[in-house]
């Protein structure tokens, strides 16, 4: 029996009901009072989300920006100190090891947020490469990750506006804390890296401000509505960036690994692509159900928002454009579904 | 939140190990989920129905029901004719979490062998069956 990894802020989660469950090696909360109040406290307002799962990698040295360039997708120079972006970390088939947000702390010192499920992976593939001059750190246990995120977020916290994909380090009601404009809902926000040990005072200080405790399935239905990616399902080892639609985050003139397939994918055209798609008829779609044409659904689930069957899967590339009518087997049912622009849903923004 | 009423079993109805209830009316029965099985699911957003004047089997799986995550058979704790789909909660499905046992009922059937009544368990034996889940 495997034992599951706990949060600082488990003793919280069960003090407060929530519905605890194994992911990705951590017992983590999936809801507390109900996925779909919790995904529209997201949408309408601010909620909070405990990620202290996911992982934080250090990379530091004066080779450390030749290090990760060479291995990440995105250019790392157009990033300063403060500054954040979206990469992948590839392999020699262009294929995606993890997708991660990387942040420039300092001219020298870069911090990578990774998925959970690949932080042992990420880790040893970055130190099997490491040059001299470049030193790699896991330090996942140091830190707790708290995502508020929603409309009212920045309000409640009574932050300062900032553009997206940057950072500071500010004080949060006596927490010092990094404050990331970054977030994976699809609404503005930002996630607060804290010390592990302080993480039960900001938790507390969020929810005092007014934050709803969301857990992981809401958080799985607001990515799917804002067409994020998820990692191992969307995305994995065997897909590339250019099938997934992520080619706006490869600089393919760069040397990173993999590009010189990319950039072959790219000229050809890859014969499927990822795309997002709304059911026309009731069900609900699930990750591996069958496109007709050879497609297979990546992920899948009930929109809080739209109440419709929503997903994100592969088809063939002539498939794939928004407006092109799919064929969904829903456990022996055939149901229509429609592919629609990113993102399936995206809140009217209030003048 | 909506839904999410108290833990309850009423003694008037017979119940199904997978967690089925059933109302006895006469050689007619409506059917539905238990509370353990709608807050096992979490709230439902989609329902799956037989067909009306289609035949379930005692056993047998004759519907879906899905939450955000996931998606269960519902067993047919009796044989018999679906007479009627509860229209109202394939429109809203979180009636069954309002309501597991009222609004929330799945099917009215016409059995086919009223005696598979003395195989369901009453409400106190379903307490029990519950509790060493």
């Amino acid at each position: 029996m495997q034992t599951l990894l706990r949060t600082p802020l488990h003793a919280r989660h069960v003090a407060l009901g929530a519905r605890l469950v194994p992911f990705a090696g951590w017992e983590m909360p999936v809801q507390y009072d109900g996925v779909i109040a919790e995904h529209r406290a997201v949408r309408a307002d601010c909620g909070v989300f405990d990620v202290s799962h996911m992982g934080e990698l250090e990379v530091e040295g004066p080779r450390a920006a030749e290090l990760l360039q060479g291995l990440l997708s995105n250019d790392l120079e157009r990033i300063g100190p403060g500054e954040a972006q979206y990469t992948l970390l590839t392999n020699e088939r262009g294929g995606i090891v993890d997708d991660l947000i990387v942040y420039r702390l300092g001219t020298f010192r870069y911090l990578l947020i990774v998925n959970a499920s690949n932080r042992a992976e990420d880790f040893a593939w970055l130190r099997e490469r490491e040059l001299t001059g470049s030193d790699v750190r896991d330090v996942s246990d140091d830190y707790a990750l708290l995502a508020v995120q929603g409309p009212s977020s920045i309000e409640r916290l009574e932050l300062g506006q900032a553009r997206a994909f940057t950072f500071a380090e500010e004080r949060i009601d006596g927490v010092d804390c990094m404050v990331c404009r970054t977030g994976y809902t699809g609404e503005i926000g930002v996630e607060l890296l804290c010390a592990a040990e302080d993480a039960e005072a900001l938790w507390d200080a969020v929810l005092e401000r007014g934050a709803l405790p969301c857990g992981l399935a809401a958080r799985d239905t607001l990515r799917l509505e804002a067409c994020y990616p998820l990692h191992g399902h969307d995305i994995t080892p065997e897909t590339d960036a250019i099938a997934a639609g992520l080619g706006w985050a490869c600089a393919l003139d760069t040397a990173f690994t993999g590009a010189a397939e990319l950039r072959r994918i790219k000229a050809e055209g890859p014969d499927r692509r990822l795309a997002p798609f709304v059911l026309e008829e009731r069900g609900v779609p699930r990750e591996g159900m069958a496109i007709e044409g050879g497609g297979r659904v990546t992920s899948g689930t009930h929109s809080p928002m739209l109440d419709r069957g929503i997903g994100l899967g592969y088809v063939a590339a002539e498939q794939a454009a928004p407006g092109s009518e799919l064929s969904i087997d829903v456990r022996g049912r055939s149901r229509r579904a429609r592919v629609v622009p990113k993102p399936i849903y995206k809140r009217a923004r209030t003048a | 939140m909506a839904g999410n009423p108290t833990e309850s079993y009423p003694d008037d109805l017979r119940y199904h190990r997978e967690h089925d209830w059933a109302r006895i009316e006469g050689d007619e029965a409506t059917l539905g989920i238990t509370w353990h099985a709608a807050d096992a699911l979490g709230e439902l957003v989609h329902y799956e129905p037989p067909e009306e004047g289609s035949t379930i089997e005692l056993g047998s799986s004759y519907g879906e029901v899905e939450s955000v995550k996931a998606v269960s058979d519902v067993i047919a704790p009796l044989s018999g004719e679906v007479l009627e789909v509860n229209a109202k909660v394939v429109e809203a499905p979180e009636t069954v979490n309002e309501d597991p046992y009222g609004e929330g009922w799945l099917v009215r059937v016409r059995l086919s062998d009223p005696s598979q009544v003395d195989g369901l368990m009453d409400a106190e034996a379903y307490r029990a069956h519950v509790a060493e889940q």
